[in-house]
């Protein structure tokens, strides 16, 4: 009886050891992750990273100056396209929607959040590149905003319906009409909450690679308005890191470092306002 | 007020008695349809997805039919199509995340949520949550320069103790089947973890009284207590790490060799649906090459879609079970 508890309670130990284990591996992956790129990235990092152009192989120097802004213009793009129709069709669900419609719109929105990256690439290559015959920052920004879509919904709906329903009463009380109550009483209240979903929303299109592998394509030199293919951060990593050349692997260690800076950050205060915004309700 | 049914007491005429430009003036009508459009675009925009990849793989389709899916001939030279290599890869890749995975998942989802004092508990789920914010192209370039350098150093021992086994026979060169499964495994961990932990911590606290009061240890409590009172939660977070792993597409395609044949050795290099869209769809001419492509674009979709059906459903379920 004694052997029999005894082994229970080393049983109860070793197991509950691995748990923490298997927590220790899960967590220092992301150390590991953080500090290799941070070590690697901040060494091959230098001024010219953000100003010069890519240079030839074989070429010292250089940078990714036309990746970067051909990143932001993309998400400029995405933004036009993935916020206007998630976040209003976010205020329908939460403010307007009935039972069947919506259910139906949120059902959607879950599969479409859930279709893999490159296949949004094909969406738009079909949409856009097919038809015009040559790969356009337009497409990939359309790639990357219909990404965009089902997450801005789902987070508008979400904080629009953490307002307080004595905030919609209040208004309607005062003789506002509902879509007066909407816009200057509900969404003002929940402003916070909707931008710093659309923040998250960015940062996590701002890493894709996949859709623009055939939309924006990619460009040595830097790319004058919205129709000629663009070169992308993430791209460029990609492109990098699989070339053999060892003066590229530093130059996509540097972009990694730029590009995982700026998602993670985002994140970070992201995460850290919307804990600090629920945290007193 | 339209759709929602509702008991306050309007003060205003009904919406027969006011004039359509009455209505108009207030704005609700407009801001309704304008919200309505954008949500009903929601619907629009997935059935056009469908749609596309439905028409754009037309050619495809006249021509192999049913076969694309279990013919293995990947030859474009020869306008020969076959999805099955890259079916294969996608399915063994997917696999071997879940193996490595689900019990490292599971396990430190058991103790963020059991055992952990809270504070260090949201610290490490926060940490792990970023881990989720990675970009699938960066995990991959580390897979590139630190694990593969990391597996073939690993190689001996592995063969040492799985040798004879003809899942790790053959070379050996770093991009395999393996390493895709390792890369993919440590991409999906996050999504196990916080969804499990999420789901184990939405068990009432009786049902762990209960089997504590009975003399169970903490860990029987754990085991036979709350992760069957959770198990279909923590199918759910599988179901959705599984469907995400299937269409990951540039760390695989980074790791997994890209050799469109089915090698039945974990060690050889294979492909993935994913990965085989994004290497060759720029270089695709044709309408049959490039429908193929589309094709496995749509077989892909279609995968996804099920599995993610399958996941909120039981997702679904067990929240409801929680709450009640």
């Amino acid at each position: 009886m004694s052997f029999h508890l005894a082994r229970r309670k080393a049983v109860n130990i070793i197991m509950l050891g691995l748990t923490a284990l298997c927590t220790l591996v899960a967590a220092g992956t992301l150390v590991f992750i953080l500090g290799y790129l941070f070590v690697n990235g901040a060494r091959s990092l230098n001024w010219n990273f953000f100003t010069r152009l890519p240079t030839p192989v074989g070429e010292a120097g250089g940078g990714m100056a036309n990746a970067i802004l051909g990143s932001a213009k993309l998400l400029l793009l995405a933004t036009l396209v993935g916020v206007p129709i998630g976040f209003l069709g976010g205020v329908y669900l939460a403010e307007f929607g009935g039972t069947t419609f919506s259910f139906f719109v949120r059902y959607t929105t879950d599969l479409l959040n859930g279709v893999p990256s490159i296949v949004m690439g094909i969406f738009a290559y079909t949409l856009i590149v097919l038809p015009q015959k040559h790969f356009s920052t337009l497409a990939g920004g359309l790639a990357l905003g219909v990404m965009m879509i089902p997450i801005a919904i789902r987070s508008s709906e979400e904080f629009l319906r953490a307002v307080p329903l004595s905030l919609r009463e209040g208004a309607m009380a005062l003789g506002a009409s509902k879509a007066r109550s909407i816009f200057t009483v509900v969404i003002p209240a929940a402003k916070h909450g909707i931008l710093t979903g659309i923040m998250l929303n960015l940062a996590r299109v701002a890493g894709e690679t996949a859709p623009l592998l055939f939309t924006s394509f990619g460009n040595r030199y830097w790319s004058p308005g919205w129709e000629q293919p663009t070169a992308a951060l993430p791209v460029m990593i990609y492109t990098y890191a699989v070339a053999p050349y060892d003066d590229w692997h530093q130059q996509a260690w540097a972009a990694g470092f730029v590009l995982l800076s700026l998602v993670l950050a985002v994140n970070i205060v992201a995460r850290l306002i919307l804990s600090k915004r629920v945290a007193p309700r | 007020m339209s759709a929602t049914p509702t008991t306050a007491i309007d003060a205003r005429p009904t919406r027969r008695a006011r004039s359509f430009a009455q209505r108009l003036r207030g704005g609700d009508e407009i801001a309704y349809a304008i919200t309505f459009i954008c949500a009903a675009s929601v619907i629009l925009v997935t059935a056009l997805l469908v749609y596309q990849l439905y028409a754009n793989s037309a050619a495809s389709r006249a021509k192999f039919g049913w076969a694309f899916l279990y013919t293995s001939v990947w030859d474009p030279s020869a306008g020969q199509f076959g999805a099955l290599p890259f079916i294969y890869g996608t399915l063994v890749t997917s696999g071997l995340a879940l193996l490595f995975g689900i019990p490292l998942g599971v396990g430190a989802a058991i103790f963020l949520a059991e055992l952990a004092p809270p504070r260090i508990s949201d610290a490490l789920t926060f940490l792990i949550e970023l881990l989720a914010a990675v970009p699938s192209v960066i995990i991959g370039l580390l897979g590139v320069f630190v694990m593969i350098p990391i597996l073939r150093a690993a190689e001996p021992a592995i063969r040492a103790v799985l040798g004879w086994s003809p899942l790790f026979s053959g070379p050996f060169y770093g991009v395999s089947l393996f390493t895709a499964g390792i890369v993919l495994a440590i991409m999906i961990l996050p999504f196990i973890i916080s969804i499990s932990r999420e789901v184990i911590l939405s068990v009432p606290g009786d049902q762990r009284e209960a089997a504590l009061a009975l003399g169970a240890t903490r860990w029987e409590t754990t085991w036979d207590v709350v992760v069957p009172f959770a198990r279909k939660g923590i199918m759910g977070s599988i179901f959705l790490a599984l469907a995400r792993s299937l269409g990951e597409t540039m760390a695989v395609t980074m790791v997994v060799g890209n050799d469109p044949k089915i090698n039945h050795s974990l060690f050889a290099p294979g492909y993935s649906i994913a990965a085989v869209i994004a290497n060759e769809f720029t270089e695709a001419t044709g309408d049959l090459y490039q429908g193929a492509l589309i094709e496995l674009g749509l077989v892909l979709f279609a995968l996804t879609i099920v599995i993610n059906g399958a996941a909120r459903l039981l997702v679904m379920g067990t929240t409801k079970k929680g709450a009640a």
